[in-house]
């Protein structure tokens, strides 16, 4: 006690350094910082260049293979670096949406499947795991470009399937909703529909589980939202096959995925999905192997088991490392400038080399995919939350 | 608990000592950096030719890839009319045609790499453009090749001219002023085709080869060059069209005038021996020649060399390295080459074409 009175030296007190090593960490960061600004300003000025983004209102004036956001580079204003890189982020988010989609399915699948009593659907799952997991990607992407897609047929004599699919060098054809007012009333209604059914399922399962009943009214409107289900899908969409015109020349109607885009997407696809599979086997094998003995004591098939029982406790385990996959499959679509897809990455490469703007250019894209991955980050955060064990 | 107290004492101190030691380190460069840039700003002492002779070895940004420019063969050897501008400039710093380090540049990465300093100077068939002399700061040296943009096509498509393009795939690379001429001139012609950019060559003719794109277009001598490589070359024609002008030439980085000086007063010097008539074979010989502009300029005579900061025969060790630019141009190009270009534009003012060089006096 006494000894605290008299206080002890200021350098011998644990306080003092914990704030003050702070303080200094900050000031150290700081320094760094200023300096390479610094640095940076005065090579600048040394060969006259001014840091500033007025060049984005500048006209590009380069063209690029892939468009939805009607970017034109013969005109001053639809035509500015802004524009071209705002086509460049459809692109990439085109990309990166649909990839994160499907290789959710190819992961989850082959993860499951690796789990599979079927020795060939297991072997199988596991030579995908190894071989797609132990080549890079850029490779990967260049098989698929090079080896792969631009092995198809020239135009004339395409490939064709059901009357309903096309592939050439061409690129892809695909039936495809029409019209975008039908398409969006019958989106709106299925999803309405989803919700809906799911909201009667529940109520099913609660009146057999609690109330006993044989639950046949809710089966019955099941089955009904269903049939309206596949009906909408089937003829609401007003689908648009893609078909041979008379003449020798373009095919028409439907959607066209340009080899690009699809070696962009196959490659991202195939090569994150095989880590996801592993994420969703080490989450399976996470659950106690008493869980899948009681499951199996209760009755339940061994697909039962895996829905009802295991796959909902390993989604704990499995959803925080299959973030970090989803953000390495929309930072790794950055690859897309190997294989001519104008991805933002791509034509803010060609915007700094034509501007000679580096630095400016390399904090837009840094801050463009810092975001993109936050957006990721966030969601799967909340869908974490949602799944995590309520303690009560 | 003395224990634990100690462990923690001990890792602060340990925290300190390396924060400690990562500031000293930082200490030192902007001292450096301030003083180099201080010179910069004041003089012009501090400059890039002071650092390459420091060296001792040039850093030469190349592409490697395309034959009769620069190209590496299988044992690692550079060659090629954009590597002999690199040979002759480190004869002259130097003395020595053979302290060139080459660095690889793709079309998007070479601009950055000369601000950057990474690498002294650029001879990668560079097209001289305002933007690129203004905006982007560099610093472009005479002209070692007039081109023209062309286009290759597949000789079974048919493809005549521009207008045949419509709806046509063409495949170029990235970065490139082709890039915005192809643009420009499409559209001057009315056809919107389909572009697909690539980052790198040999993916973008690899695409080509598989007929992914119809056409290909570059500067038509890299066309030509770049025919000699694919897998059936007759099969391939360049189209008599001319986009653009195309001149090429080695560049160095802006506001350092006496770096500048010596790479543009090189390339000068290799015209300037082909219009004097002096040769690789034949220099020892002129030295001693009547003629005092010949003596001038091989430095027998005055001291046209000190004012570049050289020695004052830089260009004796230039032409005896390389040769002059005829002999560059034949050997890589030329008759000699496998590629046969005349001369054309890239003849002496004398003959008719545009290679014209200040006097050296």
């Amino acid at each position: 006690m006494t000894v605290k009175e008299q206080g002890i030296p200021l350098w011998r007190d644990d306080r003092f350094w914990k704030v003050a090593l702070q303080i200094l960490a900050v000031l150290v960061v700081i320094a760094i910082f200023t300096l390479l600004g610094y640095n940076l300003n005065v090579n600048m000025q040394q060969v006259g260049i001014e840091f500033g983004f007025d060049f984005l209102q500048s006209q590009a004036s380069f063209a690029i293979g892939e468009d939805l956001t009607n970017y034109d580079p013969s005109d001053p204003v639809a035509g500015s670096y802004a524009r071209v890189m705002f086509a460049g982020l459809i692109n990439t988010l085109r990309v990166v949406v649909v990839g994160l989609i499907l290789t959710t399915i190819v992961g989850i699948t082959a993860g499951v499947a690796s789990f599979s009593d079927n020795w060939l659907l297991q072997k199988i799952s596991q030579v995908y795991v190894e071989i797609a997991r132990n080549i890079p990607i850029l490779v990967q992407l260049l098989f698929w470009y090079l080896a792969v897609f631009s092995k198809l047929p020239r135009p004339e004599d395409r490939l064709s399937f059901l009357g309903m699919f096309y592939a050439s060098k061409r690129g892809l054809y695909l039936p495809w909703p029409g019209e975008v007012g039908r398409f969006s009333i019958c989106a709106a209604v299925l999803i309405v529909g989803a919700i809906a059914a799911f909201f009667v399922w529940r109520s099913r399962v609660k009146a057999i589980v609690i109330k006993g009943e044989s639950g046949q009214n809710q089966s019955m409107i099941l089955w009904v939202i269903t049939a309206i289900s596949v009906l909408i899908l089937l003829f609401g969409l007003g689908w648009q096959f893609p078909h041979e015109p008379t003449e020798i020349g373009e095919i028409e109607g439907g959607l066209r995925l340009t080899l690009e885009i699809s070696a962009l997407l196959v490659g991202l696809i195939i090569y994150t999905g095989a880590f996801i599979s592993e994420i969703v086997r080490a989450g399976i094998q996470s659950v106690a192997r008493g869980q899948w003995e009681a499951s199996k004591a209760l009755g339940l098939k061994s697909n039962l088991t895996m829905r009802l029982v295991v796959f909902p406790q390993a989604l704990r385990v499995i959803i925080p490392p299959l973030n970090s996959q989803y953000q390495n499959l929309a930072k790794n679509s950055s690859l897309a400038l190997a294989i001519a897809y104008p991805d933002i990455y791509s034509v803010s490469n060609t915007t700094f080399n034509q501007t000679g703007r580096p630095i400016e250019v390399m904090i837009l894209i840094m801050t463009t995919y810092l975001l993109m991955n936050m957006v990721i980050s966030l969601s799967m955060n909340q869908l974490n939350r949602s799944v995590q064990l309520r303690e009560r | 608990m003395w224990c634990v107290m100690t462990m923690r004492k001990f890792s602060a101190f340990l925290l300190t000592a390396a924060i400690a030691a990562s500031l000293a380190a930082c200490a030192t460069p902007p001292e450096s950096s301030s003083d180099g840039e201080g010179e910069g700003s004041s003089s012009s002492t501090a400059s890039r030719l002071d650092a390459v002779k420091e060296r001792g070895t040039l850093n030469c940004g190349v592409d490697g890839g395309i034959p009769g420019f620069s190209y590496v063969d299988e044992s690692g050897d550079y060659s090629g009319l954009d590597v002999d501008v690199c040979k002759a400039v480190a004869a002259a710093v130097l003395g020595d045609a053979d302290k060139v380090e080459y660095r690889r540049l793709d079309s998007t990465e070479r601009f950055t790499a000369v601000s950057g300093g990474e690498v002294d100077m650029l001879s990668r068939n560079t097209t001289w453009t305002i933007s690129r002399d203004t905006e982007v700061g560099m610093e472009f040296a005479p002209t070692t090749f007039y081109d023209g943009q062309g286009m290759m096509v597949r000789e079974a498509s048919g493809l005549k001219e521009l207008k045949d393009f419509d709806g046509k795939t063409v495949c170029v690379e990235a970065g490139t002023t082709t890039e915005l001429n192809l643009t420009d001139k499409m559209r001057k012609a009315g056809v919107t085709p389909e572009i697909k950019t690539f980052q790198q060559a040999d993916p973008a003719y690899a695409a080509y080869e598989e007929e992914l794109c119809d056409g290909f277009t570059s500067d038509k001598s890299q066309l030509v060059a770049r025919r000699s490589t694919l897998s059936k070359p007759e099969d391939h024609i360049v189209l008599d069209v001319t986009m653009s002008k195309e001149p090429l030439g080695p560049l160095t980085v802006n506001n350092d005038s006496a770096w500048f000086d010596v790479v543009k007063w090189v390339t000068y010097g290799l015209i300037e021996a082909e219009e004097l008539g002096i040769t690789s074979k034949n220099v020892e010989e002129m030295k001693s020649s009547e003629d005092p502009t010949i003596k001038r300029f091989l430095g027998a005579e005055g001291d046209l060399g000190t004012g570049l900061g050289l020695e004052n025969d830089f260009m004796v060790k230039v032409i005896s390295s390389v040769g002059n630019y005829g002999e560059i141009y034949e050997r890589n190009l030329g008759q000699e080459s496998k590629f046969k270009l005349d001369r054309g534009l890239n003849a002496l003012w004398t003959e008719g074409g545009l290679l014209y060089a200040p006097p050296f006096r």
